[in-house]
């Protein structure tokens, strides 16, 4: 009752639009911190921190630094590596989230306590999802795919470096406005995919879902473009006799990955647009009444939904290809089956979208069809896994961070998979629909697949990208705790799931389930344990860099990108490497190959460039104002992006040349040994 | 094995870094040009196939609710064909006075080539001039966006074609500033290209629209 | 450069013959709908979508010049790519939906079923 109320309440809002404010209202409702002591108490926390930040970079004067190095920059590198700052940001809060609702179940199943009002709890668990998926998972490998691949295809940068930053920027703008909705109003109450007619103005009447909305419509254009931008950098950027079937499996599945993106991303702009229409133009697509469909939402969202899946694993996939071979010093078992899984996934992962929402009333016929071909895509990733344990097999298998990551993941993946391919027949899920079982199995893939091949591939490039590896101490500390972690948080709710416990609850009646609950909690609590002991590591091996300092080629790594210096120049490399052979780094290396150190030659660069923080820092104020209907802020910011925009366009300036002198220096420095060469 | 994957070694040995051809990045700048060039004009056909699929979901939602009248007008009431049969021919103008446009460009004829442009953006005004008449129209008559899930789909799906072409019509501005300051480039070249690929793009899928919303719905 | 470049991005006659092309495989399907012509609905509907996916090749082939050749092939295999996203998507979501409908949406039913009573 006090829900209906409520909305009630926020539907009188609406109507009261400020032609200053808009709807804020400088009251609690624009304000939560005001009446919630939570809210109140994570607002000071970051107040302080913020300020903290903001305080001692204007103390160390690195502001034009940050400008200058960073925000400006158009180095594949510098973007891919801001990508991974903003994902481990985000994944803190979206940690923060998760552990907030693993505490209130406990408590509440217990009947001891509710930590969190319904609406509020409804709010995290949304919270959560978005963040996670969009501003942690995928910037991570997003991050990666910018990072690794120009190098491993010989490039010396993408193909349209302006919009990498700006698609980066855009990412963050998407960020920016959902940690905004923290403090200021609220978010969406609605579940991660804000299916409608929850999510119409009807019944989420506030700013919640407008926050969603817009925020994702921002970012989802910064994720097309980069999409776009990698899919040409490996059509038309690779070094010489880098064949179709010579490119490492990092760089097919950084295609395969990106022509997902590009042909799905739009379509979740589409359906987002059509809600973000029904609320602010009056539509009817997704309504209840004037011939609106709400299940057609459902049906667009996982026309998306579905393939991101595959977005999200399929460079990680990749990952675990570079690094099963390197520790196990032998060539990857069945490269070919591995190409081919890889685009037998892209295809397949456009026919199984159904299989989200069985339960909607579809015929038998429908749901057969869609139930089969989600248990035949199971079918090319088992392939894969095969090919890893071939490759390890008789391997000599170093168990370093990055090799045990991955055998976490072989074992944990490989049981999401199979309470996947359960989820896939169609009466199973008409009684596992919804229930804890499917939020165990997502996060089994999630975590075991996409979060374990992040920290596998963190561990493994680190050096590449810094020039000293990670502290293994640390490393090893944060392994155990997350992987256990995971076990514990996760299996509980597999049986609460079977015993038919549904998912985005927040009170019990029965205090039976509490047990369950209060391990899932232990478990989560050793998640966390684990993410802060990553952030120490990184911290302990930054301050012991010299310590681990490690050479060009830490591993014994077989692909293009250890093939420079660690860290690489920003031009990647002073002469095109030449490709004559898959793992090319390591043919390079059975024929002693070393780089020229004479004979330098200009290269051609890119300028560093302001526009895409601005253009995104604009449109971010722009969806502020949309939100809040502050219609004339706006407008205002919408005009000024179109016309930085297109002021853009008018400098033709865009590139020079870094002289020999310059490339010699810097070639010879960072490399002791091919100056000795000389 | 691991000879069945390394091709061969050419004679003379493997080379594994390109350094014969010292100044191969800044060989008169044809290089390189032509490597951004066609990587531009690949990127900006993706874009378009990712901008189809845009178009794709708003077919298939006015597939699904396109009939959803609710109570209201439906297509027979409200399309006046005749008025569509005129933008539609606009728009097929357009279409082949851009090709005249970048022939004259490929011919370096700036001149003409601008005169060709000019009449595109016209053509183009009067496409969209047509299309808000009838939006002012259909709008007086009670059928705006909020009247039925059919004419939320027909606005939308119209509509955006609609902005699609104000954009296009603004980026032509625009380039004709910039031709006429630096003239034909190779920068404003690409940029010419990648407007007549958007703009028969356009063309395209307006015969999607006028085939299935117009001529269908009011068969229907 | 741009000669041996850009030498296929179309002559007078070939937009000339795509338009033309273009020309008539509009008229006909507005004249079907305008003039009233005396055919099926079927036909008639025929008729308007099989020249409009004509058209549709004819743009694709002489306005935008895709061929197999171009880009290495890359240009078309997109093309090729989205169509078969565009069928996927499209045929699959009326497929979805006209099932959803048919087993979700009762009201019509007891629309029809209260109507009779009446």
């Amino acid at each position: 009752m006090a829900n209906v109320h409520a909305i009630a309440e926020a539907a009188e809002h609406v109507n009261n639009v400020h032609w200053l404010w808009g709807k804020i209202t400088w009251d609690a409702h624009t304000f939560p911190f005001l009446y919630d002591p939570i809210i109140a108490v994570t607002f000071a926390g970051v107040i302080v921190a913020t300020l903290a930040l903001l305080g001692a970079l204007t103390y160390f004067r690195l502001w034009g630094y940050l400008w200058t190095e960073w925000f400006t920059s158009i180095d594949h590198k510098k973007i891919g590596i801001m990508y991974m700052v903003l994902a481990v940001i985000m994944m803190v809060r979206g940690f923060a989230d998760a552990l907030l609702m693993r505490v209130h179940q406990a408590l509440a199943s217990a009947g001891l306590f509710e930590l969190l009002p319904a609406y509020h709890y409804d709010q995290v668990f949304t919270v959560h999802g978005v963040i996670m998926i969009f501003f942690v998972a995928m910037p991570f490998v997003t991050g990666f795919m910018n990072y690794v691949m120009p190098l491993q295809i010989g490039a010396r940068d993408v193909a349209f470096p302006f919009l990498n930053n700006f698609s980066f920027w855009l990412t963050v703008s998407g960020a920016v406005l959902i940690m905004i909705s923290l403090f200021v109003g609220e978010f969406a109450a609605t579940g991660w995919l804000a299916y409608p007619p929850l999510s119409g103005l009807e019944f989420s009447p506030g700013v919640g879902v407008d926050y969603y909305l817009w925020s994702l419509n921002i970012a989802g254009i910064g994720t097309t473009l980069s999409g776009i931008n990698l899919v040409v950098t490996i059509v038309k950027m690779r070094a010489p006799g880098m064949t179709w079937m010579k490119m490492p499996v990092f760089v097919w599945t950084t295609l395969c990955t990106n022509v997902l993106i590009v042909a799905t991303f739009p379509v979740l702009a589409a359906t987002l647009a059509l809600l973000t229409a029904d609320r602010y133009l009056g539509t009817h697509f997704f309504t209840n009444d004037m011939g609106g469909s709400a299940m057609m939402y459902v049906n667009l969202i996982w026309i998306w939904g579905h393939p991101e899946v595959y977005i999200l694993t399929l460079p990680v996939f990749g990952i675990f290809s570079e690094i099963v071979p390197t520790f196990c010093k032998k060539r990857l078992f069945g490269y070919t089956s591995m190409v081919y899984a890889t685009c037998v996934i892209m295809i397949l992962s456009y026919i199984v979208w159904l299989h989200h929402f069985f339960t909607m009333g579809a015929g038998a016929d429908v749901n057969s069809f869609f139930g089969i071909t989600t248990m035949i895509i199971s079918i090319p990733t088992g392939a894969k896994l095969f090919n890893w344990l071939f490759t390890m097999y008789k391997g000599r298998i170093s168990y370093e961070l990055p090799m045990m990551w991955t055998v976490a993941f072989m074992l944990t993946f490989t049981i999401g998979g199979m309470t996947g391919v359960l989820l896939a027949v169609p009466p199973a899920d008409y009684v596992l629909h919804n229930s804890l079982f499917l939020i165990a199995h997502f996060h089994n893939v999630i975590i075991g697949g996409v979060v374990f091949g992040i920290f596998a591939g963190i561990n493994y490039w680190w050096p590449k990208a810094f020039g000293f590896k990670l502290d293994p101490f640390w490393g090893k500390v944060s392994f155990w705790n997350w992987v256990l972690g995971f076990w514990f948080a996760f299996m509980p709710l597999y049986i609460l799931g079977l015993m038919g416990v549904t998912r985005r609850i927040s009170a019990f009646e029965d205090t039976f389930y509490a047990v369950y609950f209060f391990v899932a909690l232990l478990g989560a609590l050793m998640v966390g344990a684990g993410l802060l002991a990553f952030i120490v590591q990184i911290l302990v091996s930054i301050l012991k860099r010299e310590e681990l300092k490690c050479g060009d080629d830490p591993w014994g790594g077989r692909t293009l990108e250890w093939a420079t210096t660690s860290p690489p120049p920003y031009y990647n490399f002073a002469f095109s490497p030449r490709v004559y052979a898959l793992d090319a780094f390591h043919h390079m290396k059975e024929h002693g190959a070393t780089r020229p150190t004479s004979g330098f030659v200009p290269i051609h660069m890119p300028h560093y460039t302001g526009s895409g923080i601005i253009i995104s820092g604009l449109l971010t104020a722009m969806g502020f104002g949309l939100i809040f209907h502050i219609w004339w802020l706006a407008g205002i910011t919408f005009l000024a992006s179109v016309v930085w925009g297109i002021a853009h366009t008018f400098n033709y300036n865009r590139d020079y040349y870094v002289p020999a002198d310059e490339v010699r220096a810097i070639e010879t420095a960072g490399n002791p040994a091919a100056a000795g060469a000389e | 094995m691991a000879s069945s994957i390394a091709s061969p070694a050419p004679e003379g040995g493997y080379q594994f870094y390109v350094t014969e051809d010292p100044h191969h990045d800044h060989h008169g700048g044809d290089d390189e040009e032509h490597h951004h060039e066609t990587g531009t004009m690949l990127g900006f056909w993706i874009y378009l196939m990712s901008d189809c699929l845009i178009f794709g979901i708003l077919f298939a939602v006015y597939a699904v609710v396109g009939q959803n009248y609710a109570a209201g007008p439906s297509p027979a009431d409200l399309f006046e064909i005749d008025k569509i049969l005129l933008a539609t021919f606009f728009l097929l103008f357009s279409s082949i006075t851009y090709g005249f446009a970048v022939i004259n460009m490929q011919q370096k004829k700036q001149n003409a080539m601008m005169f060709w442009l000019i009449i595109t953006g016209l053509f183009g005004f009067g496409f969209l001039v047509m299309e808000v008449l009838e939006f002012e129209h259909l709008w007086h008559l009670g059928a705006g966006p909020g009247a039925s899930a059919f004419l939320s789909a027909f606005w939308t799906l119209v509509g955006t074609h609609g902005l699609h072409v104000t954009a296009g019509s603004i980026w032509l501005v625009v380039l004709l500033v910039q031709v006429k300051m630096h003239g034909l480039t190779e920068a404003n070249i690409r940029r010419i290209l990648c407007l007549s690929l958007f703009w028969h793009f356009l063309d395209l899928i307006w015969i999607g629209v006028f085939s299935f919303v117009y001529l269908t719905g009011v068969l229907l | 450069m741009s000669a041996h470049d850009h030498s296929d991005h179309g002559s007078y006659r070939s937009y000339i013959i795509g338009f033309l092309l273009s020309v008539v495989l509009t008229v006909v399907p507005f004249w079907i709908v305008m003039a009233d012509v005396d055919v099926s609905l079927g036909v008639a509907l025929a008729v308007i979508f099989g020249l409009g996916a004509i058209q549709v090749l004819v743009h694709v082939y002489y306005f935008l010049h895709v061929t197999v050749q171009a880009e290495d092939g890359w240009q078309f295999m997109s093309l090729l790519f989205t169509a078969i996203l565009l069928i996927i998507i499209m045929s699959g979501s009326i497929w979805v939906m006209l099932h959803l409908h048919e087993n979700m949406m009762p009201a019509h039913d007891q629309i029809e079923r209260v109507r009779d009573v009446k």
